[in-house]
């Protein structure tokens, strides 16, 4: 049995996590006050996930790039896949709030949605 | 001359939640003056994630929480002013503001909501020795050439300081392609939140220094690298730890002052510790009719706080314009034991609807102590704590019931104890 100690990054409450672990498996966590701290406790340890968010370079807006996110949490190793691709991208604007910048990022299953309006000037 | 019931000076998450509960408590008349070219304040540039778990309960960016107020205030049709300055609050309530359409702006209101936010400690604030070259910038200036302007500052990066902004740099910048060197941090803990350092630095093995400081800065044109050093117990260098790193570019990340001059010209009282007005439960200041909520108030870490502070002062601030009496009873609450300061300072038994939330900060970094609540001689809360840090602000519900049953009640004590 391994215990492992984390700290929750579920929300900005950050809960010191402590996760026993068998064989690679979660068996428990510790430490949580939320399900969310549950499910990132057994997430870090077997398939650790972050949700991406950066920009993308838009012409004729308002501002010159407009902030993304991936719509749900991918894989850490994936990361740097997703960042390549966002910066082959040039959009037109206007760009809205959850308009589809990528679908299926870096074969993720996991769409790119702008984060902000970028208007047409 | 014009003539409004409230004023909101700054349009961030603070004075739009402000306005938004205003309008809702039945006031019409209302005037949000903004000197950016958009609402929305800081929360524009904060493209991360991790806003709006406890106001919407989910996780949203920074730019997708701010749109959710700014439709609000669309909604309501609330007025706003884009792209003006206000230069100058008196305590009668006379607002003067400028901007390229009216000029300047003479405005009497029956009530101010000041939420101008805060802004961050510059390189002159710290006095790091050192060349004046290009590529020093705050956190957050490289925050807006980044994600707003489109501009990478530089490709070899310090940090100095370790606050959230700083980490959330630290990681923008890596992703962007730059090499993040090193955080620097001059205490022996971060005074980020602890989810920033294990996203932010953590997953991109950025090394956190912690009890370092930068003690030279060398480049005559551009910044070439920096000299950092270890320091003891009373931060002084330690003489033989220097270390050279290299790099294009210092990003600085080193506190946050709330932005008090107008409140100062209005007369309301500055508090030492937060920078920010003393106020009491109505987040009412010492000037009557002139409320503050926001990182004006005190600097927050969760936008959510922000929200909900600034609901409360936006609805008190309505029912003052509706001819509510300025609170006269009032039971002050002190701090000590490792508690730093309380927003609000000052409680008013009689006023007390149903509860009211009490922020603080604590000192340094503690584990397993209890936060104790007395009023007068009796302890009336006593709450274990794990882990407790300056970088996170906590929260004491005193509620109307621990009021009644102390109703004389002559001081209220928040402080830590070890059981």
């Amino acid at each position: 049995m391994e215990i492992r100690e984390l700290v929750c990054i579920g929300c900005p409450v950050g809960c010191s996590l402590k996760v026993t672990l068998q064989d690679g498996k979660a068996l428990k966590v510790n430490g949580n006050n939320c399900k969310i701290g549950e499910q990132y406790g057994i997430n870090e340890c077997t398939n650790p996930k972050r949700i991406v968010t950066s920009t993308v370079a838009v012409e004729g807006g308002e501002e010159r790039v407009v902030p993304v996110k991936t719509e749900k949490d991918i894989p850490k190793g994936k990361i740097f896949d997703v960042i390549e691709e966002l910066k082959k991208i040039k959009m037109k604007a206007p760009v809205y709030i959850s308009d589809i910048v990528i679908e299926n990022v870096s074969g993720t299953g996991v769409n790119i949605i702008a984060t902000k309006n970028n208007k047409k000037i | 001359m014009l003539e409004y019931d409230i004023v909101v000076i700054g349009g961030g998450p603070a004075g739009l939640a402000a306005a938004i509960k205003a309008k809702d408590n039945g006031i019409d008349s209302i005037l949000v003056l903004e000197r950016e070219v958009k609402l929305g304040g800081i929360l524009n540039q904060c493209i991360h994630n991790g806003f709006g778990l406890h106001t919407f309960k989910e996780e949203l960016t920074g730019p997708e929480y701010a749109q959710r107020f700014i439709d609000m205030v669309s909604e309501r049709n609330i007025e706003y002013k884009l792209n003006t300055m206000v230069l100058d609050i008196t305590k009668d309530k006379m607002i003067t503001a400028v901007n390229g359409d009216d000029g300047i702006l003479i405005i009497k209101a029956k009530a101010i909501i000041l939420a101008m936010g805060c802004r961050e400690r510059p390189r002159g604030a710290i006095n790091i020795p050192g060349s004046r070259s290009a590529g020093i910038y705050t956190a957050g200036t490289a925050q807006k050439f980044v994600n707003i302007d489109g501009y990478m500052p530089g490709r070899q990066v310090v940090i100095l300081g370790s606050g959230d902004i700083g980490l959330i740099m630290a990681r923008r910048m890596t992703l962007e392609g730059a090499k993040v060197k090193a955080v620097v941090e001059l205490m022996p803990y971060s005074s980020g939140l602890r989810r920033n350092i294990a996203q932010c630095l953590d997953d991109y093995n950025i090394p956190l220094k912690l009890s370092h400081t930068i003690i030279d800065i060398k480049g005559k044109e551009r910044v070439e690298g920096v000299t950092i050093a270890q320091v003891d117990k009373n931060r002084k260098v330690i003489k033989g730890t220097e270390e050279y790193i290299p790099c294009d570019t210092l990003l600085l990340s080193v506190g946050l002052l709330p932005e008090n001059e107008l409140s100062r010209k209005a007369s309301v009282e500055l508090s030492k510790i937060t920078g920010g007005p003393i106020v009491d439960d109505n987040l009412e200041t010492n000037i009557d009719g002139i409320f503050a909520c926001g990182n004006v108030l005190h600097v927050h870490d969760l936008v959510d706080y922000v929200t909900e502070e600034s609901y409360h002062a936006g609805e008190e601030a309505a029912q003052y314009v509706k001819g509510r009496v300025k609170a006269v009873k009032k039971t002050e609450i002190e701090v000590s034991g490792g508690v730093r300061y309380s927003v609000p300072k000052y409680v008013n038994p009689d006023n007390i609807n149903n509860f009211v939330n009490v922020r603080f900060r604590v000192d340094t970094t503690y584990k397993d102590v209890f936060v104790s609540v007395y009023f007068d001689q009796v302890r009336v809360m006593h709450i274990k704590k794990r882990v407790m840090a300056p970088g996170e602000m906590e929260t004491v519900k005193l509620t109307k019931s621990m009021f009644e049953v102390h109703k004389d009640v002559s001081k209220i004590l928040i402080r830590l104890e070890e059981e």
